[in-house]
């Protein structure tokens, strides 16, 4: 079977399940509705959900954009700085310490319930696996290649350009492919603690009036979202880095 | 081509001393090689030479010329190092690359001048991997790493080449290949070369050392008669090689008896 249909056989079978545990156990609607509710009330929708994920789209991807330039220059910095690391990296742990849930309102309260406050929620959800990961990659360049640009005379932008960021690509890709996971995380909590549209707006909405299968629709929407962001972002880093090792075949 | 001496030089890590205050002329346009057991410091005192990190070092290394060493020293490590992201081209002008200043950049000046570039393809040519040029490094087998390898190194183009056990995971005949195009290609450099093969260093040095002991000392040159590369079927070449390779055995069989003491 060819890999790119794989994912899709998966999520047939997750839905066929779905639908027999309905029936199976003859769930009420309220519960759990089916995936033919479902579907039925997301054809219904389909310009409302379409509005809706819009925002939260722009939201994860402006959030994803900025959280990633953000962690490559602080990463960067990290590596450069040695001198500054002490002083960066007890704040960079304490935005990870503090759940986003507690930061949520005080965000709010600060960039208001439009794009910005979810921005900034995204960014902060992503921008640490980033960083770690970038750094990570940036440290451990093979010592042989260093000793090697060192003897040609290299500068360090060059050595940067050159050896160590081409080095620290797979690296980072991990730290994207994390990202791009987590980041629907920020934008959805954003929109729940306070905002006028969104998809996880729509599903609060539509819990409140017990619209189950519009919920679900909205929810569905957003997996389909994250899982098409992720295969993209897993498509375009492979073909990008074709260097990287890959030890595991078959 | 002028001399390099080595004077005095010493290298501990922590309480354990590598060597000291060790003494080596490299002569100018000669190849020296250097024999040595496993562990014994080999690669340590390439590095030393070359300037490039390791343990607390002390002492200095001069050129008879009275310049300073650093930027004449092509080094050429244990491992190929190529690039695993840039083209066999691209890595061999390696060099260019790294030396380019933010005012290139910014003037947009090619990476690659013309003259640079048939520079390359015409010492690809001299390694035979013309074909090669465009492709990246994980196509390659290990021979053809290891001759771009090289090819970069005469990129280049320093009077002074270190070497450090650059054909040691080679075949037999690749080897003896390899040998004889880096004496072609290396001619009237200054070379110091690092084996654990006697044979290759008694092919390829006009003087070879042996380092050994804890710390690691250097013992007279021995100075094989002839020009490089010399042949294998010289009778002199094997009597030395049976000599050397007693004298590494009897080495290794006494090291531990000395650490017992
Ligand atoms: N970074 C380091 N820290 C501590 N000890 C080191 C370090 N690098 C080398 N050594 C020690 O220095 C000694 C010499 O190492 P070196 O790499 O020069 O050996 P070598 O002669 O090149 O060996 P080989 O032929 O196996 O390459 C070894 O005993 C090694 O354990
Ligand atoms: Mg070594």
């Amino acid at each position: 079977m060819k890999d790119s249909i794989k994912p899709f056989v998966v999520l047939f079978g997750l839905l066929v399940l779905w639908h027999t545990l309905v029936i199976a156990f003859d769930m009420p609607d309220y519960i759990l509705p089916s995936p033919v509710d479902v579907a039925k009330s997301m054809a219904e929708n389909a310009s409302l959900l379409w509005e809706h994920t819009l925002v939260t789209l722009s939201e994860m991807l402006l959030g994803l954009l900025l959280g990633v330039l953000l962690g490559i220059v602080l990463a960067l910095v990290l590596v450069y700085f040695a001198a500054l690391r002490p002083w960066l990296l007890p704040p960079l742990l304490v935005t990870q310490a503090i759940p986003v849930f507690a930061l949520a309102p005080i965000l709010m309260l600060w960039f208001g319930y439009g794009l910005t406050s979810k921005v900034v929620m995204t960014i902060l959800v992503i921008f640490f696996p980033v960083v770690t990961c970038c750094y990570d990659g940036l440290r451990h360049t093979h010592q042989g290649w260093l000793d090697m640009a060192q003897t040609m005379g290299g500068n360090r932008f060059a050595i940067l350009r050159n050896i160590r960021w081409p080095a620290a690509l797979p690296a980072l890709a991990s730290g994207l492919r994390v990202a791009v996971v987590v980041a629907p995380i920020g934008a959805v909590v954003g929109e729940w603690v306070g905002s006028s549209a969104g998809l996880g707006y729509l599903m609060l909405q539509a819990n409140a009036r017990l619209w189950v299968d519009q919920m679900f629709a909205a929810l569905t929407v957003l997996a389909f979202c994250s899982i098409t962001l992720y295969y993209t972002t897993d498509r375009l880093l492979r073909r990008f880095i074709p260097w990287q090792p890959e030890t595991s075949q078959e | 081509m002028f001399d390099v001496i080595i004077r005095d030089a010493s290298l501990r890590f922590g309480n354990h001393c590598v060597f000291e205050k060790l003494n080596l002329t490299l002569k100018g346009g000669k190849w020296t090689c250097l024999l040595g057991g496993s562990g014994v410091g080999k690669t340590s005192l390439l590095r030393l030479i070359a300037g490039l990190p390791a343990g607390e070092t002390d002492g200095k290394i001069l050129c008879q010329d009275g310049f300073p060493v650093s930027n004449r020293i092509a080094w050429m490590a244990q491992q190929d190092l190529l690039l695993p992201w840039f083209t066999v081209l691209e890595n061999i002008t390696l060099g260019q690359r790294l030396r380019r200043s933010w005012a290139d950049m910014l003037k947009r000046r090619p990476i690659l001048p013309p003259e640079v570039q048939d520079k390359a393809m015409s010492i690809l040519e001299k390694v035979g991997l013309t074909e090669k040029a465009h492709v990246l490094p994980q196509t390659l087998s290990g021979g053809q790493r290891q001759r771009a390898a090289l090819a970069r190194t005469l990129m280049e183009n320093r009077p002074l080449v270190l070497m450090d056990e650059p054909f040691g995971a080679l075949d037999a005949i690749t080897r003896l290949n390899l040998q004889d195009l880096a004496c072609e290609l290396l001619k009237n450099r200054t070379v110091l070369l690092i084996t654990h093969d006697p044979l290759e260093a008694l092919r390829l040095g006009h003087d070879v050392y042996h380092l050994r002991g804890q710390p690691a000392q250097l013992t007279d040159a021995i100075t094989p008669p002839g020009e490089i590369p010399r042949s294998l079927e010289d009778n002199s070449l094997m009597a030395l090689q049976g000599k050397l390779l007693d004298r590494l055995r009897h080495e290794s069989l006494l090291e531990p008896l000395a650490g017992e003491q």
